[in-house]
């Protein structure tokens, strides 16, 4: 049972991810925990796609790290803007979700 | 000749329709030429039929038509259907005859008022609608024109709109029918439960009067008092006579046409119309009768009291209703029709001649202001001589024919002294009020102002013409039912026997009465040709009174002027509760009126402003507050979401994995 460790790390990792986008303040800490989670996923993508003895798995992983790399120089941006606004990138500083 | 039906009310339906329509340019020649003209064309169908009908053998005198499908639901089915048969064509030529007089008289009548094409318009529709009532050949359509005459009544009565009281009038007339009205479709629904529980659906007349013997007594009895209150109200009847005096703030023509040939009449043709089912009820009968002679009655000694001259034609109209109820109270219905029609032509005469006396007296209404009019306006003084004579019941005009035999039919179905002594006291009564207006309008000397007096006139052609005829006809109108007791053979009772069955007066069994009609009622148990004998003591009985009545009339003012006013002064409070019509106007409007703004303001208070907006008002505010609460998860903050997100997707995965294990 090779791939249930992958299956445990992705699993660890996604968790890491996760806890951290809840509770870390600074915006960009949150980024690279969304990263993270990616990432997990992209594991246990590559980890299926192995044991099925299929590509599809990779091809996923490649779409997701392009959409993720795109996103990541958007949400850099936004950021860099609020920073401009506000003087800070702490999530707590801002509410601009409301509706 | 069945085809020619419908024609009866559609000719005043295409005038309203030409008029209503397309009328709005005509000169006010062309808008009279269309309303008279096509009230008369329906006379003549009506002429036409009746024609015909004198040749065919009694039992085929019914035609019906049926125009189209109305409500077909289920198994019930009613439908647009005429019937004409022996009590509806006299009606018809009573609506239509008189009718068209009163057209042609208001040519005269209404000249100068702006509102003469819509008047000319409501009339024809007016008479549209009776014409409906009387020619439908089924409850529901008879309902439709029961229904249009007050709904015209209501227009004609409150013609004069900007004057407040003769709109409240209106509103009077309107509310108190839609009372009686209530009743009628009571019955109605409870007639057609009862005959469809049988596996009967119709309201069809024909097919009701087949079918009547399904009903039980029970039954029959509480559709048959419904219905009698509609007919309450249609006809004016206690307790819902109030509307019809306060009908008198229309033009004059529409209150002759209302009391005379349309409208009030309604009730007592209702009940000829459903006489087999009247038939089955004895206690409704006893209660028609007992109502009919106490509104004759009550009606009568208001009328005594009165100074206005058409309000004193107005409680008289009431009171000679009551006739017609005792009259198919007592099971002849044909006594009832036969004073119906004779009525409508005194009446009508009385009501135009009145119109006729206020066209000369520039509107003035008011007895006390008139007088001497004698010599002024020859015409409409002798004709209304020949009207009072004849609902004075004076032997040898039309009202001492039909008023004796309802009084004679009265008395010999019920054996009861009292009903024949009211009813032929409150004869004495109508002939001490009619002539006590006669007198004061036309003798003594001239009570009014100078400059009216230089204006009195004697009404143009167009006016005096309806009025002769009128005249005519309440001279002869009578002759069709000289009872058999002085040599005629009463034509009119043959004619509806058809319809309404053959009326045949129980033999006297009885105890009590006193004087001529204890000889009356010992010489009526002896047998039929005793019977004869009774009828004629009472008649002269009826006749004494009815003299009696005119000569204390003429006693208190022409020979002594002075009596009524010492009559006035001793007996202020009776004549002041007289005058003032008993207070129920005041009471009805103390009970119900204020009754039903009070309860008005608790539903108000209470039901519309406690319960339904506590209820609206409730829902909004816990809205509002659960929306308040739901609000804070809106709270803008990216970590908020995110952990919503996740939070749901654990709760969802957690779900999904709960199914696999």
């Amino acid at each position: 049972m090779p791939q249930t460790l992958y299956y445990l790390l992705s699993a660890v990792l996604f968790t890491v991810g996760a806890v951290g986008v809840i509770t870390r303040r600074n915006a960009i800490v949150i980024f690279m925990c969304i990263e993270l989670m990616l990432n997990a996923v992209n594991l246990s993508f590559i980890t299926s796609g192995n044991f099925l003895n299929s590509l599809d798995g990779t091809i996923f992983v490649i779409f997701i790290m392009a959409v993720a790399a795109a996103e990541a120089a958007v949400g850099l941006a936004i950021f860099v803007l609020i920073f401009r606004l506000k003087g800070t990138v702490h999530v707590d500083d801002f509410n601009l979700l409301k509706g | 000749m069945a085809d020619l039906i419908w024609l009866i009310p559609a000719f005043p339906a295409i005038g309203f329709l030409i008029n209503g329509l397309v009328g709005i340019r005509f000169p006010k020649t062309l808008t009279a030429w269309v309303a008279c003209l096509s009230v008369i064309a329906s006379f003549a169908v009506s002429a036409t039929i009746f024609v015909q009908f004198l040749q065919l053998a009694p039992e085929s005198r019914v035609f019906e038509k049926t125009v189209f499908d109305w409500i077909v639901s289920g198994d019930f089915k009613t439908q647009i259907g005429f019937r004409i048969d022996a009590l509806s064509i006299i009606m018809c030529l009573v609506v239509s005859g008189v009718g068209s007089l009163i057209h042609i008289y208001s040519v005269g009548y209404m000249h100068d008022d702006p509102g003469f094409r819509r008047f000319f318009c409501y009339l024809n529709l007016f008479v549209f609608m009776m014409l409906t009532l009387v020619t439908g050949d089924n409850v529901l359509l008879m309902f439709v024109g029961w229904e249009g005459v007050g709904l015209c009544s209501y227009l004609l009565i409150g013609f004069w709109y900007e004057k407040d009281s003769a709109s409240n009038a209106g509103k009077k007339a309107f509310i108190v029918n839609r009372i009686g009205d209530f009743g009628f479709l009571l019955g109605v629904f409870t007639l057609v439960g009862a005959l469809g529980a049988a596996g009967v659906w119709t309201l069809k007349f024909s097919e009701l009067q087949a079918n009547a013997h399904l009903l039980g007594p029970g039954l029959a009895t509480i559709i048959t008092l419904l219905f009698f209150v509609g007919a309450t109200g249609k006809s004016a009847q206690i307790p819902l006579y109030v509307w019809l005096p306060d009908a008198m703030e229309g033009p004059t023509p529409v209150s002759s046409l209302i009391h005379a040939a349309t409208m009030v009449t309604a009730g007592v043709y209702m009940i000829a119309r459903l006489n087999f089912l009247y038939v089955l009820a004895p206690t409704t009968l006893l209660v028609v009768t007992v109502v009919g002679l106490l509104t004759a009655f009550f009606a009568a000694t208001i009328g005594c009291a009165q100074y206005d001259i058409k309000r004193v034609l107005a409680y008289s109209t009431v009171s000679q209703l009551g006739y017609m109820f005792v009259g198919v109270g007592a099971g002849a219905y044909a006594a009832g029709i036969f004073h119906l029609m004779t009525h409508a032509f005194f009446k009508g005469l009385l009501f135009l001649a009145a119109g006729s006396v206020m066209h000369a007296m520039s509107g003035e209404l008011d007895m006390r202001k008139m007088g001497g009019l004698r010599k002024k306006i020859p015409i409409t003084y002798w004709t209304t001589l020949i009207a009072c004579l004849a609902i004075a019941g004076v032997p040898g005009l039309s009202g001492f024919f039909s008023k004796d035999e309802i009084l004679w039919m009265a008395f010999s179905r019920y054996h009861s002294f009292w009903f024949w002594a009211l009813g032929a006291v409150t004869a004495g009564l109508t002939a001490f009020y009619m002539f006590r207006m006669f007198f004061n309008t036309f003798h003594g000397e001239c009570r009014a102002s100078e400059e009216v007096k230089h204006h009195i006139h004697e009404s143009p052609k167009v006016m005096t013409i309806p009025l002769m005829v009128l005249a005519v006809l309440s001279i002869i109108g009578g002759y069709v039912g000289v009872p058999h007791l002085l040599g005629g053979s009463n034509h009119i009772e043959k004619w509806l026997e058809p319809v309404v069955g053959h009326h045949a007066p129980a033999a006297a069994t009885h105890s009590g009465g006193f004087g001529i009609v204890s000889t009356a009622f010992a010489s009526a148990a002896e047998g039929h040709g005793a019977e004869t004998s009774a009828e004629m003591q009472l008649m002269i009985g009826a006749i004494i009174i009815g003299l009696l009545g005119i000569f204390i009339a003429w006693l208190f003012y022409m020979k002594n002027p002075n009596i009524p006013k010492r009559f006035v002064e001793k007996f202020h409070g009776l004549f002041t509760l007289v005058h003032n019509k008993y207070f129920v106007d005041e009471l009805y409007g103390f009970i119900f009126v204020k009754g039903l703004f009070k309860l008005g303001k608790v539903c108000k208070d209470f039901f519309d402003e406690t319960i339904i907006d506590g209820i609206i008002n409730g829902i909004a505010a816990a809205l509002s507050g659960i929306g308040s609460l739901i609000r804070k998860i809106q709270s803008g903050f990216v970590q908020g979401y995110a952990f919503a997100i996740i939070f749901g997707a654990i709760i969802v995965i957690g779900y999904l994995i709960s199914r696999i294990l």
